[in-house]
């Protein structure tokens, strides 16, 4: 960038965040429109937002059943999967099915995992984090010691041994436990904002105001806390997407040969991998290009609510 | 700081007692209970019984809770299944000197090439150089570790054979293991061709493995840096006229490795679990191999003591990345 431009560009912000100080944008319209302007967060969010596309509208997308065995002769285990044809552009999998169409509709599995994977870590983690910031004292003791014992396991390991308890794992088993190993980080980092907004002036007005006190965390506390939680969520749907293809790799994951998920397919794939390397390549692409897409995101999502980025 | 070490060692009990609860508790709620857990499906009903008895399951359950803490502590997890009939602690003793090697290789990777390369981003920052290792970054965050291994495995070593494809070390070199840390082994023996071809067999998983720490430490390290850059003290130190390097050395990397450390420290707990896949991937025979293993014939003693170990391991980082910032940061010390 020229230095004309760069000055330009901070002169305008300066505008900005004057306008912002005496026209009350709120924090999240504020790191909103500075997140429109940043190009990664756009990429982030228009790959995201193809997949989702792709996950709803799936079904019209994929020319042959997923699930059913092609006219196609399939000799996996002699290394014989036949690649791209006409009808098919991606060939066929080892089970001889349309590997594109089981590709697209596998999309919608794997979101469905990421994003129950990280609602449900989320939701738990918000109700230990706030109740621990929001009281503090012994609650915030016990319920910090427990998140702490919780992270003292490496997340991977964790999920490794929920899923190894469970005799028949199946898709949501995965979901949980990939769950259960978010659930201390948004605990932790809720916890944190909270007590910081329980310092803060607004609450002191409102507990002055004689402001009902679940009123005071739920509407006054809670909403003000959850930014960098949100950021958090956003990050955790990538990694909740790769914990459970890594557990699909460990031979963890749903053994039902039927199932369309990404993390599964790649994992079945390694084992004909001399017969057909797309096999595993693309649904490894498909792997790496949401992650990215919420990672990108996520990331930008956090500098725009930094206030040290605040001009 | 003895206040301090006392305070994290205290810290460190409570959750290692706690972390026993949780494992004693995941333990009662196998499938087959504990006692199938320990033993093998040949055992004889007397062992059965016996075992039982030991545990006391007649006894209160807090009663159970401390016999078997007895029998954690005297390292008797019963027998492994996935490697003949050994016990497991004798399974882990083996597998641990390969698992370490590769780590410390992998760290060493993500640490050497992080730090400069973080340091370097942050300097600067919005120029090319930045941005692209931003990127690289976060592609390298995004992209799944055994996939990773395989891309590298299929590239360097199956098609330009450049490295070995798998295992520690090649077969037919006559080697003598004393640690059986491979590199280290070389060493002390004088057999220096064989440590040159553990480190051969090292490169492809330690890259495999370091890549997401190389990632974390680049991005923490770019950001911390920026942070003190901006720094009263830093400013001070230019205007006193200080030499850059000094400047560099003293005040901006110094402060600046702080948070490093922090990250480190949380990286080598979960290079464990990073160490699960690699090992996999190139067969390497360490803790992760067994633990797959385990995984795969649902060997719940090893699976258990892996998970106890893997703990342990990364609680005392954890301890030692709290003490270590005593070192670093003089006003840690005061607090």
């Amino acid at each position: 960038m020229t230095r004309l431009a760069e000055y330009k560009k901070e002169r305008l912000d300066k505008l900005a965040a004057a306008s912002a100080d005496t026209g009350g944008v709120s924090l999240w319209g504020d790191a909103l429109r500075r997140l429109s302007r940043n190009p990664v967060a756009i990429i982030g969010a228009v790959i995201i937002g193809l997949f989702i596309l792709l996950a709803i509208f799936a079904p019209l997308l994929t020319g042959h059943d997923p699930y059913a065995r092609q006219l196609i002769e399939v000799r996996a285990n002699s290394g014989e999967i036949p690649g791209p044809q006409p009808g098919f552009p991606l060939g066929v999998d080892q089970e001889g099915r349309d590997f594109l169409a089981r590709l697209i509709i596998a999309s919608r599995q794997t979101l469905l995992v990421g994003v129950f994977a990280t609602l449900i870590g989320l939701a738990i983690g918000t109700v230990i984090g706030s109740l621990a910031g929001a009281f503090g004292g012994w609650v915030d003791t016990l319920a910090m010691r427990f998140v702490d014992i919780m992270l003292a396991i490496p997340s991977l390991l964790l999920a490794i041994s929920l899923v190894a308890m469970v005799q028949h794992p199946n898709q949501w088993t995965i979901i949980i436990a990939v769950a259960i190993v978010q659930t201390p980080i948004f605990a932790r980092l809720l916890r944190g904002t909270m007590l910081a907004q329980r310092e803060s002036d607004h609450v002191l007005a409102a507990r002055a105001l004689g402001v009902r006190r679940h009123s005071i965390v739920l509407r006054h506390m809670l909403p003000n806390a959850m930014s960098p939680v949100i950021v958090q969520a956003t990050l955790a749907l990538a990694t909740s997407i790769l914990d459970a293809a890594a557990l699909s790799f460990l031979g963890l994951g749903d053994p039902n040969p039927d199932r369309a998920e990404w993390g599964l397919m790649l994992a079945q794939a390694q084992r004909f991998l001399d017969a057909s390397k797309i096999l595993a390549i693309w649904p490894a692409v498909a792997i790496i290009l949401v992650a990215l897409g919420f990672t990108l995101l996520g990331e930008s999502m956090r500098e725009a609510i930094d206030p040290k980025n605040r001009r | 700081m003895l206040r301090v070490i006392v305070r994290r060692l205290l810290q460190m009990v409570v959750t290692l007692v706690a972390l026993s609860v949780l494992v004693f508790v995941w333990l009662r709620n196998l499938p087959g209970g504990q006692v199938s857990a320990m033993l093998d499906e040949r055992a004889t009903p007397e062992r059965r019984a016996l075992l039982e008895k030991a545990l006391g399951y007649d006894q209160p359950v807090w009663k159970q809770y401390f016999n078997w803490i007895k029998l954690v502590l005297s390292g008797n997890f019963g027998n492994s299944r996935v490697g003949g009939q050994g016990l497991v602690l004798d399974e882990i003793g083996r597998g641990f000197p390969a698992t370490m090697e590769l780590s410390s290789a992998a760290l060493i990777f993500a640490i050497g090439l992080g730090i400069p390369l973080g340091y370097m981003a942050a300097r600067y920052k919005g120029r090319l150089l930045d941005n692209t290792t931003i990127l690289g970054t976060l592609v390298g965050v995004a992209v799944p570790v055994f996939f990773l291994g395989y891309v590298l495995k299929v590239i360097f070593a199956e098609n330009l054979h450049w490295f070995p494809a798998s295992g520690r070390a090649s077969t037919g070199l006559d080697a003598t293991h004393v640690t059986n840390f491979f590199v280290l082994d070389g060493l002390i023996t004088r057999e220096f061709d064989a440590s040159a071809d553990a480190i051969h067999h090292l490169i492809l998983p330690a890259i495999t493995l370091g890549t997401i720490p190389l990632a974390v430490i680049v991005r923490i390290t770019r950001a911390s840096v920026l942070d003190v850059l901006n720094e009263d003290y830093v400013r001070t130190a230019e205007a006193k006229g200080l030499r850059a390097r000094t400047i560099r050395g003293r005040h901006i990397l110094r402060n600046a490795m702080l948070p490093v450390t922090t990250t480190i420290g949380l990286q080598i707990g979960l290079l464990l679990a990073g160490a699960v896949l690699t090992e996999t991937v190139f067969n390497w025979g360490g803790i992760g191999s067994l633990l797959k293993d385990s995984i795969t014939v649902r060997d719940y003693p090893t699976l258990q003591a892996l998970l106890i170990m893997a703990a342990g391991v990364y609680v005392v980082v954890n301890l030692m990345v709290d003490l270590s910032y005593a070192v670093i940061d003089p006003r840690v010390r005061v607090r």
